[in-house]
C-alpha cells in the first residue's frame, strides 16, 4: 500500500498510522484513502488529517472514561470519594478550551481545504509536484445521469459513450454534470469526490486522473429501482492511448442526435457500454434546459423572455411547451419523433416559437480559477516556518478570494 | 391527479383488490403471522375481559405517567418492525453477490430501507423520547400532570395514528420507495405515481400534529408548573434538556409540516414547488427538509443527554459535575442546531464559502457536546460508581458516542464529505450516534425509571445479556460499514458486483443477528421481571438512591404524584431533602383537583387515520366526510364540561397513610 499521507510531514506519525492500517487491510482496496487522482488524493489526506486531529482528544477521553470507570467503582473503597465536589473553574476552562483549540485547527484546515478543493475551481496542479501548464486546456466531458445509466459526451472529440468514461492521464478534466429525471450523484472514488447530478441544473467538477488503469464509478444518490446497476467503467489511459481510443470511437457507428437521445433516456437497467461516433453539438445544453424533445421550449428561452418582462397573458400559451415531467415521466410520456406527439406535452400552439427561437443558451462559465502556485494543501497561506513564499505568490494564494481576472 | 394507468372509482378511489400484495410471499407470510398474532391478542384481551380496563385505565387516560408508558410501548412495537426491516436489508446485502439477486426485488427492497428510516426516527426514537419526557418531567418538577392533560392524550393517539398508517402500507398497497426523506423529483408524481409517497406524507403529517402539540404541552409544563423554589437553574438536567428539545420541536416541526404540505400540493393539485419544470426547485425541498431534519437529531439526542446526566450523577453517588456548563452547553447546542443543516448536502454544489460556513458551524457544535462528555467524565471522578444496568449503558454510550462524534465532525469537513457522502461510512456514522446515543440512552432510561413506573426493578441477568449482545453486536454490525465506506461503497444498493465486499456484509449481518439476540434478551428481561415482580419489588420508591424529585414519591406514584407540592431548596432537591431529613407530611391533606379521562383523543385520531387513508387512496368522499367528522367531533368535545373531578381528602389521606406504613415497614426491616 503506498503512503497515504504525502502531505503529513511527521514521519513518526505517518508510520504509526500506516503500519497498523497496512497490516489490517492486506489486499483490500481502500480506494477512498488510496485514490488515483490528485483531487481525491488531497481529499483523502484531509480525511486522515482531520481524524488524527480529533484523535488527539478522543483517545485521552476514552482512556480516562475506562480508567475512571474502573478506578472509582464502588468496590474500590480506597479511591477518594467526594460526593459534593461538582465544580472546578480550572477544569471547566480545560474542557471547553481543549475541544475549542482542536476545532480552531480543524476549522482552519476546513476553510483552506474547502476552497482549494471546491469542485467548481479549476485545478492548479497535476499532482503534488507538477503545476498545470499555463497553456493547458482541460478536457471537457459532459455527464448526463439517465435512468439508470451514465451518458458521457466528449464535445471536443464529438463522441459519446454510455457507462464508460475514458480519461487521459495527467490532463485536467472539466465535467459538466446534469441529469434527465431525478437526482443522482456523480462519483468515481478513484478520481475525485462526488457532486450531485440534478435535472434542469448543471454542476461542475474539475479533476485529474494520475494513473492508468481500470476503475469504477457510480451514482451515489439513490435514484429509483435501477439504482444498484447504475455503474460505469472508468479507464485511465495515456494521452496517446486516449487519442487512439477517441479516433476508434469516431470511426465506429452510431449518432447521438436528439432522437437517439430520447430513445436512450428511457429507463433501462444494466446497460452495456455503448459508443456513439457522432453527437449533436447542442445536445447537453438542451438536456440541461429540458428541451431535447422537438417542440419543447427551453428553460433558458423562457428565462430570456421573462427577463425582458414576459409576454403577459399570452405567456400562458407557453405553458404547454414548457411541461417536462409534472404530469408523468417525460421519458415515457410521449411517442418518439415521427409519431404523433402528445397534445398536452408538446403542444402545437407554441405562441412564442417565432419570437425566441434561439438555441439553448449556455450560461457563462462560473469556474473559479485555481491559483498558479503549487503550494500544497497544508501550506496554502499557512506556510511551513522554513519556507518563505514570495509576496507576489502570496497575493495569488489569498484563500477563497475570487480571481481578479475576468472569468471566461 | 390520477394518471391514465391507474384506475379510479368513486366509491373506493384507487383502492382495488390488486392493492393487496398477494404476489409477494414474504409479505403474505408476514401478514398471516400478524393476523394470527393479532387474533391471539384480541382473543386474550376478550377472554380475560380486559377491553374495558384498557379503555378506561389506559386509552382514555390523561395521566401523563400512563401516556408516557403508552408512548414507550408504541416505540417498542415499532422498534420490532423497524428492526425486522433492518435485518432483511442486512440479509439481502449479505447474499446479493456474484449475480445473485438476493431474495428482495427492487420494489420491495426500496420500500424496506425507506420504511426502516421513517419508522426508526418517527415511530421509534420519537415515541421513546416523548414517552420518557412525558413520564419523567412532571415528576421531576414536582407537578401533578402536564399543563394540558387532554392534549397529551390526543398527541399520543395522533402519533399512534401515523404509526398505524405506516403499518397499513405493509399490507394495503405499498410504502414509499424514495429514501426516508423522500427527495423530489423522485418523490414527485412523475416518478412515484403510486400510493407509497401518499402513505409517507399523511403518516408524517398526522404524527407531526401529535409531536408539535406534545412539544407545546411540555414547554408550558416546564415553564409554568415547576414546584416553588425550582428556579430555572435548579431544574434537573433532564428537565433542561427536555425543555430545549421541546423548543426545538415547536420551532422545527412546522417546517416539516410545511414542506410536506408543499410536496402534497405538487402531487395532488399540480403545483410546481419542487417539480423539475415550471421553475420548481427540488433543491428547496432538500434545504427545507433538513432545516427540520437537523434539529430533529438534537430533538432525539438532547433528552438522552439528560438521561445520562441523571444516571451518571445517581450511580456515581455524587453531584453532577459542572451543572451550569451542562445547561449552557445544552442551550448552545439548541441554538446552533439551526445553522448546520446544509452539511447534509455539501455535494449539491454550493460555493466553497457556503460549504465552509456550514462545515465550521457543525464542528462548533462538537465543543458543547464535548463539554458535556467531560462533565459526565468528571462526575465519575472521585465517585463511588455502582455499575447497575443504567450505568453500564452510560459507559457504553460514552465510549461508543465519541467515535460517532468523531466521524461526524470528519463528515463536516466538506472535502472529506465529498468522498464519504452517502457512503456506508455515513450510515455507520449516524447509526453510531443514534444507536450509541439515543438507543443506549433509552435502554439506560428504561432500566433506570422502570421501578418508578411499575414498583419493581428489572431483572439484571437478562439485562446484562442484552447489554453485551447489543454493544458487541453494534460494533460488529457497523465497523464493516465504516470500512466499506472507505472502499467507496455507497448506501441503498441492492446487489453488488464486487465479490471481495461480501465478507464485510456477512460480518455486518452477524452483528445484526447479535443485536437481534440483544433485543430478544431484552424482551425476556421484561417478561421475567414481570413474572418475578414480587421478588424484585421496590417499596422505597427510591431504589437507586436518587437525587431528583421523582424519587420522592411512591413507586408507582399515585395518580396525583405528590399529595403536597414539594418546595425546592437545592439543585438535587430529593438528595437535599434526604440529607436534611425533611419530614413527610402526615396530615392536613386536601381534596385534589384532577382532569377526567376522555375518549375524545383516540376518537379524533381514529377519524384522522380514516381521513389520511382516504387521501392516500384518493377516496374523496370519505376524505371530505372524515374531515368534516373530525371538525364536528373536535367542536363537540369543547361542549364537554365534565372534564375534572376531585380526589377526596380522605382518599388522599388514606393513600398517604398506606405509603407511610410502607416506608415504616421498610425502616423497621432495615433496623
Amino acid at each position: 500500500m503506498p503512503a497515504i499521507l504525502p502531505s503529513l510531514r511527521l514521519p513518526i506519525l505517518r508510520s504509526a498510522l500506516i503500519l497498523p492500517l497496512t497490516a489490517l487491510l492486506g489486499g483490500c482496496d481502500w480506494v477512498v484513502l488510496n485514490p488515483s487522482g490528485d483531487v481525491a488524493r488531497q481529499q483523502a489526506d484531509l480525511v486522515v488529517i482531520s481524524t488524527v486531529l480529533m484523535l488527539l482528544i478522543i483517545v485521552p477521553v476514552m482512556a480516562l472514561t475506562v480508567w475512571f470507570a474502573w478506578h472509582y467503582r464502588a468496590a474500590n473503597q480506597t479511591a477518594r470519594y467526594e460526593p459534593e465536589w461538582s465544580h472546578s473553574t480550572r477544569l471547566e476552562l480545560v474542557i471547553w478550551s481543549a475541544p475549542l483549540l482542536i476545532i480552531i485547527a480543524l476549522g482552519a484546515v476546513t476553510w483552506v481545504g474547502t476552497h482549494l478543493l471546491d469542485p467548481y475551481r479549476t485545478i492548479g496542479r497535476i499532482d503534488k509536484g507538477r503545476a498545470v501548464p499555463a497553456q493547458a486546456r482541460p478536457l471537457d466531458v459532459e455527464v448526463v445521469a439517465l435512468d439508470w445509466k451514465w451518458l458521457f459526451i466528449y464535445p471536443e472529440q464529438q463522441i459519446a459513450t454510455v457507462n464508460e468514461l475514458v480519461l487521459p492521464t495527467n490532463r485536467p478534466v472539466r465535467f459538466r454534470i446534469t441529469a434527465s429525471s431525478v437526482m443522482n450523484s456523480f462519483y468515481a472514488p478513484a478520481l475525485a469526490g462526488q457532486i450531485y447530478a440534478m435535472p434542469g441544473m448543471e454542476t461542475k467538477l474539475h479533476a485529474v486522473l494520475n494513473r492508468e488503469g481500470a476503475f469504477t464509478g457510480f451514482s451515489a444518490n439513490y435514484s429509483g429501482a435501477g439504482f444498484s446497476g447504475m455503474r460505469f467503467a472508468m479507464r485511465g489511459v495515456s494521452p496517446q492511448g486516449f487519442d487512439a481510443w477517441a479516433a476508434g470511437v469516431r470511426g465506429g457507428a452510431g449518432t447521438l442526435d436528439r432522437a437517439a437521445y430520447l430513445a436512450l433516456e428511457r429507463p433501462s437497467e444494466h446497460e452495456p457500454v455503448r459508443h456513439f461516433a457522432a453527437v449533436s453539438p447542442d445536445l447537453f445544453d438542451a438536456v440541461v434546459n429540458l428541451c431535447v424533445r422537438p417542440g419543447k421550449m427551453c428553460m433558458s428561452q423562457m428565462m430570456a423572455i421573462d427577463a425582458q418582462g414576459g409576454t403577459g397573458s399570452a405567456g400562458r400559451w407557453n405553458v404547454a411547451a414548457l411541461a417536462y415531467d409534472k404530469y408523468g415521466r417525460e421519458q415515457m410520456s410521449t411517442p418518439l419523433p415521427g409519431q404523433r406527439p402528445n397534445r398536452r406535452i408538446a403542444s402545437d400552439d407554441v405562441f412564442v416559437k417565432a419570437l425566441c427561437d434561439n438555441p439553448a443558451g449556455r450560461a457563462a462559465s462560473k469556474d473559479v480559477r485555481a491559483p498558479a502556485s503549487l503550494a500544497p494543501l497544508t501550506g496554502a497561506g499557512l506556510s511551513w516556518p522554513a519556507q518563505r513564499i514570495a509576496p507576489a505568490a502570496r497575493e495569488t494564494l489569498s484563500l477563497g478570494a475570487l480571481p481578479k481576472t475576468p472569468l471566461s | 391527479m390520477t394518471t391514465p394507468d391507474q384506475t379510479w372509482s368513486f366509491l373506493f378511489g384507487r383502492l382495488t383488490l390488486d392493492a393487496l400484495p398477494l404476489h409477494e410471499p414474504i409479505i403474505v407470510a408476514t401478514f398471516a403471522a400478524v393476523v394470527l398474532g393479532g387474533v391471539a391478542v384480541v382473543g386474550a384481551l376478550t377472554y380475560f375481559k380486559l377491553w374495558g380496563y384498557l379503555w378506561r385505565e389506559w386509552f382514555t387516560s390523561v395521566d401523563h405517567k400512563k401516556i408516557g408508558v403508552m408512548y414507550m410501548v408504541l416505540g417498542l412495537i415499532m422498534f420490532l418492525r423497524g428492526f425486522a426491516d433492518a435485518i432483511m436489508m442486512r440479509i439481502q446485502q449479505a447474499i446479493a453477490f456474484n449475480g445473485n439477486e438476493g431474495y428482495l426485488n427492487a420494489h420491495h427492497y426500496d420500500q424496506i430501507f425507506t420504511a426502516h428510516g421513517v419508522i426508526m426516527i418517527f415511530f421509534v426514537a420519537m415515541p421513546f423520547v416523548t414517552g420518557l419526557m412525558n413520564f419523567v418531567v412532571p415528576l421531576q418538577i414536582g407537578a401533578r400532570d402536564v399543563s394540558f392533560p387532554f392534549l397529551n392524550n390526543f398527541s399520543f393517539w395522533m402519533t399512534a395514528a401515523g404509526a398505524m398508517l405506516v403499518m397499513a402500507s405493509l399490507f394495503v398497497g405499498e410504502f414509499a420507495q424514495t429514501g426516508w426523506l423522500a427527495y423530489p423529483p423522485l418523490s414527485g408524481i412523475a416518478y412515484s405515481p403510486g400510493v407509497g409517497v401518499g402513505y409517507y406524507l399523511w403518516a408524517l403529517q398526522i404524527a407531526g400534529v401529535g409531536t408539535t402539540l406534545s412539544g407545546i404541552n411540555l414547554i408550558a409544563t416546564i415553564v409554568k408548573m415547576r414546584a416553588p423554589g425550582m428556579t430555572m437553574m435548579r431544574m434537573p438536567v433532564f428537565t433542561w434538556t427536555s425543555l430545549c428539545t421541546n423548543v426545538l420541536i415547536v420551532a422545527s416541526f412546522p417546517v416539516l409540516t410545511a414542506v410536506l404540505a408543499l410536496l402534497s400540493l405538487d402531487r395532488y393539485v399540480g403545483t410546481n414547488f419542487f417539480t423539475n419544470d415550471f421553475g420548481g426547485s427540488p433543491m428547496m425541498y432538500v434545504n427545507l427538509i433538513w432545516i427540520w431534519g437537523h434539529p430533529e437529531v438534537y430533538i432525539l439526542i438532547l433528552p438522552i443527554f439528560g438521561v445520562f446526566s441523571e444516571v451518571t450523577a445517581t450511580f456515581s453517588g455524587k453531584r453532577l459535575f459542572g451543572y451550569s456548563s451542562m445547561v449552557y452547553a445544552t442551550v448552545v447546542i439548541t441554538i446552533l442546531s439551526y445553522v448546520v443543516w446544509l452539511h447534509h448536502f455539501f455535494t449539491m454544489g454550493s460555493g466553497a464559502s457556503v460549504n465552509s460556513f456550514f462545515g465550521i458551524t457543525t464542528m462548533v457544535i462538537s465543543i458543547p457536546t464535548g463539554a458535556k462528555l467531560f462533565n459526565w467524565l468528571f462526575t465519575m471522578y472521585r465517585a463511588r460508581i455502582r455499575f447497575d444496568l443504567p450505568m453500564m449503558w452510560t459507559v457504553a454510550f460514552m465510549l461508543t458516542f465519541v467515535i460517532g462524534g468523531m466521524t461526524g465532525v470528519l463528515l463536516a469537513v466538506p472535502p472529506a464529505d465529498f468522498v464519504l457522502h452517502n457512503s456506508l461510512f455515513l450510515i455507520a456514522h449516524f447509526h453510531n450516534v443514534i444507536i450509541g446515543g439515543v438507543v443506549f440512552g433509552v435502554f439506560a432510561a428504561i432500566n433506570y425509571w422502570w421501578p418508578k413506573a411499575f414498583g419493581f426493578r428489572l431483572e439484571p441477568f437478562w439485562g446484562k445479556v442484552s447489554f453485551w449482545c447489543w454493544v458487541i453486536g453494534f460494533w460488529l454490525a457497523f465497523t464493516p460499514l465504516y470500512v466499506m465506506g472507505l472502499m467507496g461503497v455507497t448506501r441503498r444498493l441492492r446487489v453488488f458486483d464486487d465479490p471481495s465486499l461480501q465478507i464485510w456484509f456477512v460480518i455486518a449481518a452477524i452483528g445484526a443477528v447479535l443485536i437481534a439476540c440483544g433485543i430478544a434478551a431484552m424482551l425476556v428481561q421484561y417478561a421475567v421481571s414481570i413474572l418475578r415482580r414480587d421478588s424484585l419489588r421496590d417499596d422505597s420508591g427510591d431504589p437507586w438512591n436518587g437525587r431528583t424529585l421523582e424519587w420522592a414519591t411512591s413507586s408507582p406514584p399515585p395518580a396525583y404524584n405528590f399529595a403536597f407540592t414539594p418546595v425546592v431548596h437545592d439543585l438535587d432537591a430529593w438528595a437535599e431533602m434526604k440529607r436534611t431529613g425533611a419530614p413527610r407530611p402526615a396530615d392536613g391533606f386536601r381534596a385534589i383537583h384532577m382532569p377526567r379521562n376522555t375518549g375524545a383523543g383516540i376518537i379524533l385520531a381514529g377519524i384522522s387515520t380514516v381521513c389520511g387513508f382516504a387521501l392516500i387512496w384518493h377516496i374523496w368522499w370519505l376524505a371530505i366526510a372524515s374531515f368534516a367528522a373530525l371538525l364536528i367531533t373536535a367542536i363537540a368535545h369543547t361542549f364537554n364540561y365534565a372534564r375534572d373531578f376531585h380526589i377526596p381528602a380522605d382518599v388522599v389521606a388514606e393513600t398517604e397513610a398506606r405509603r407511610a406504613r410502607q416506608l415504616a415497614a421498610l425502616e423497621g426491616a432495615a433496623a
